[in-house]
């Protein structure tokens, strides 16, 4: 506590004292003249951070469609194997983008809620078949599930593709994913029945990863420095999760040990901790 | 009358110590001394039972119990001996009469001798499992509104913090106080009672109030600004107290609602200072409603910015007011806990230990409700652990504290 509050009283003195300067040498047309251009070029490559991450969304929103057009055949064509093995792939895209898909509303709930999230018998989506495949040992009934589950992210892609966001919006979107694997990622509470939360832990990092890289000319500008320590973080996080990798996903997380989701807990605290303060430091850049 | 202060004082102090009344299984209840020290006593005694309208003390210890008898008579004796004990530690006295006797364990476990009373108040509350024990045979005394809490949404409710036949709640401005009275009281009942789970809170989240400042909760911000006052008692009666709908025993009652609310503070912690004011819809420092400047402004929930509104849809501050909840307001009195370190992720095992006091449980259900459902809050709290307790009238001198459930 202390530390914190005494840097934000520090940072409260350094701006009074900045702000006297000012007054005292006024702002010279010289200053002003010199400040202008670059705050012009900072401004064209806060819209090609936004730009790019909006390609990432709408590479994700699609391949959202295109992964989960086989899932929900094989749980409409009553095929228990195949629709538990076609589980994962249309949850990887839906992780990395899951902030923007919160943003919309009604839609989120019913593609994404948990059971505990939603009142009784409002309980659908693809954790409502997950639950149906994993612990009903069942595909029946699902079938109207699956295929409102298939509309449901075609209108979640279709909205997300109209989403405009500010720089400092994507980076927020950044730390918010990696406040998803701690909230629940790390808990094994969003995959309770199929236990691929390692699945969606990465699809998280890799969408705050994303995100990420796509402000980073902005802070390389403003501050080199974190810059370089997230990039460490980052690769520091996909490390950790190596070990726990098996094939093309990774071990239950029932296997995990709570010393192993502490050391993955960890990493994730230390890199949202250095990205929380991304968005504050690219600020300047953007707005000018 | 032991008062744990004079034992420091003088010695022997027990052979002229004055026993009143008698009764209960092991003391004869004392009265309160009023003089003592002058402050820091609230009566235990009374209409209402202490700890629900009198102002909320700095420290908590809430513990609930399994009961394993169904014998009626054993738990009348166990609330009979309770209330006993509970009167004697509010009033700054030792517990029990056998504190002297050099071959007998003293009574009182004494970690409270030469400590001021502090303010204790024990508050009693019987959970809806009591009334489904049937050697008791109280089914016909329940509450038609005491039932368990129904799931509601974003529960991640762990059973080991969960439910109890019987709540103590104990609160105090010095924790060795409040602690004190729950060892006791467990000691008391051993045998009869096993506890179940406890909660120490550390610091309190809420006003009750207008004589007090509105404290801050974990998350720096502050909390219970427009909870009710307990001077305003057109709202205590219309909200909080039990009255001519309940059975004869509740009236004057309450029931209290216990969450252990697990803030992610470590999330919570990275989110910019402008998302934290919009999750809550107040400012961080002054408690101001947003674009406000005074923390007791009336919330400004049909303003709008830019075809938005002012306080978002979603904030907490717009979810709980009575406004959006058809004008249904709760008694809050929580505290801030923490237990260390969640082993399994290396953070803090912290939050808020949420009780409100209602007249009736569905206030708070529907509140929750929508909270559950809608609160921007969600991305950063868990509610872990759930109960509801009834939450009896107060007691009398020589009666004891759900003395009318048996009649």
């Amino acid at each position: 506590m202390t530390p914190t509050r005494r840097r934000a009283a520090l940072s409260a003195v350094v701006a009074a004292l900045l702000a006297l300067f000012a007054a005292a040498c006024g702002s010279s047309d010289e200053e002003a003249a010199t400040a202008a251009p670059e705050s012009g070029q900072t401004s064209s490559k806060a819209e090609a951070a936004v730009a790019t991450y909006r390609d990432y969304l709408e590479e994700n929103a699609d391949l959202l469609v295109v992964e989960t057009k086989p899932f929900v055949a094989a749980v409409v064509a009553g095929n228990l194997a195949e629709a538990k093995s076609l589980y994962a792939p249309p949850r990887i895209p839906y992780e990395r983008i899951e902030p923007v898909a919160d943003t919309f509303g009604s839609l989120d709930p019913r593609i994404d809620a948990r059971e505990n999230d939603v009142a009784a018998g409002e309980f659908e989506g693809f954790h409502r078949i997950e639950k149906a495949l994993w612990e009903e040992g069942t595909t029946q009934g699902m079938a109207p599930v699956a295929e409102q589950l298939q509309k449901d992210v075609e209108a979640l892609a279709a909205k997300v593709k109209t989403v405009d966001p500010r720089a400092v919006d994507v980076a927020n979107g950044a730390v918010a994913l990696l406040g998803e694997v701690s909230a629940s990622k790390i808990t094994g509470e969003e995959e309770r029945y199929s236990h691929i939360d390692l699945v969606d832990f990465e699809a998280n990092v890799e969408g705050s990863e994303a995100a990420f890289e796509a402000v980073k000319p902005l802070l390389d500008e403003t501050d080199p420095e974190l810059s370089g320590e997230i990039e460490a973080h980052f690769k520091m996080v996909f490390a950790a999760l190596e070990p726990y990798r098996r094939g093309n996903g990774f071990v239950s997380y029932t296997e995990l040990t709570p010393a192993d989701t502490r050391r993955l807990a960890q990493a994730i605290d230390t890199l949202a901790e250095e990205l929380s303060q991304v968005p504050a430091a690219i600020a300047p850049a953007e707005e000018s | 009358m032991i008062s744990r202060r004079r034992l420091l004082a003088s010695a022997g102090v027990g052979a002229a110590a004055v026993g009143l009344g008698g009764g209960g299984l092991l003391a004869g209840h004392r009265l309160a001394e009023a003089s003592e020290g002058g402050t820091g006593i609230v009566p235990f005694y009374g209409d209402h039972q202490a700890g629900i309208g009198t102002p909320a003390q700095d420290r908590l210890h809430f513990a609930t119990f399994d009961l394993l008898t169904e014998d009626p008579a054993e738990l009348r004796e166990l609330l009979r001996s309770w209330t006993v004990a509970a009167a004697e530690a509010s009033a700054g006295e030792m517990v029990g009469n056998v504190n002297e006797v050099p071959l007998a364990p003293p009574d009182d476990t004494g970690e409270t001798v030469g400590l001021l009373p502090s303010s204790l108040t024990v508050t009693f509350g019987f959970g809806p499992s009591l009334f489904e024990k049937p050697g008791l045979g109280l089914a016909g005394k329940r509450p038609a509104v005491l039932q368990q809490l129904p799931p509601l949404p974003a529960d991640e409710l762990d059973p080991a913090q969960s439910g109890g036949d019987l709540c103590v709640q104990a609160c105090a401005d010095d924790p060795q106080v409040a602690f004190h009275a729950v060892r006791n009281l467990a000691r008391i009942g051993r045998g009869l009672v096993a506890m179940r789970w406890s909660q120490l809170g550390f610091g309190r989240t809420s006003t009750t109030s207008r004589s007090q400042d509105t404290p801050r909760n974990l998350m720096g911000m502050k909390d219970g600004t427009a909870n009710i006052r307990a001077e305003d008692s057109e709202a205590m009666d219309r909200f909080v107290w039990v009255g001519r709908e309940g059975p004869a025993w509740m009236r004057g009652g309450s029931y209290l609602v216990a969450r252990r609310i697990r803030m992610l503070l470590e999330v919570w912690d990275r989110a910019p200072l402008q998302d934290q004011e919009r999750t809550i819809g107040r400012h961080k420092y002054s408690g101001a409603p947003l674009d406000g400047r005074d923390e007791f402004e009336p919330l400004p929930l049909e303003a709008e910015r830019n075809g938005h509104p002012l306080i978002p849809r979603d904030a907490h501050v717009r979810l709980a007011s009575a406004r959006e909840n058809g004008g249904a307001r709760i008694l809050r009195r929580g505290y801030s806990f923490t237990d260390g370190v969640d082993e399994s992720l290396g953070e803090l095992e912290a939050g808020l230990f949420f009780i409100s006091f209602q007249r009736d449980p569905e206030q708070f259900v529907a509140i929750q409700r929508r909270l559950g459902s809608m609160d921007a809050l969600n991305e950063y709290i868990k509610h872990v652990g759930s109960a509801l307790f009834a939450v009896p009238r107060g007691a009398q001198p020589g009666g004891y504290v759900g003395e009318a459930l048996f009649s």
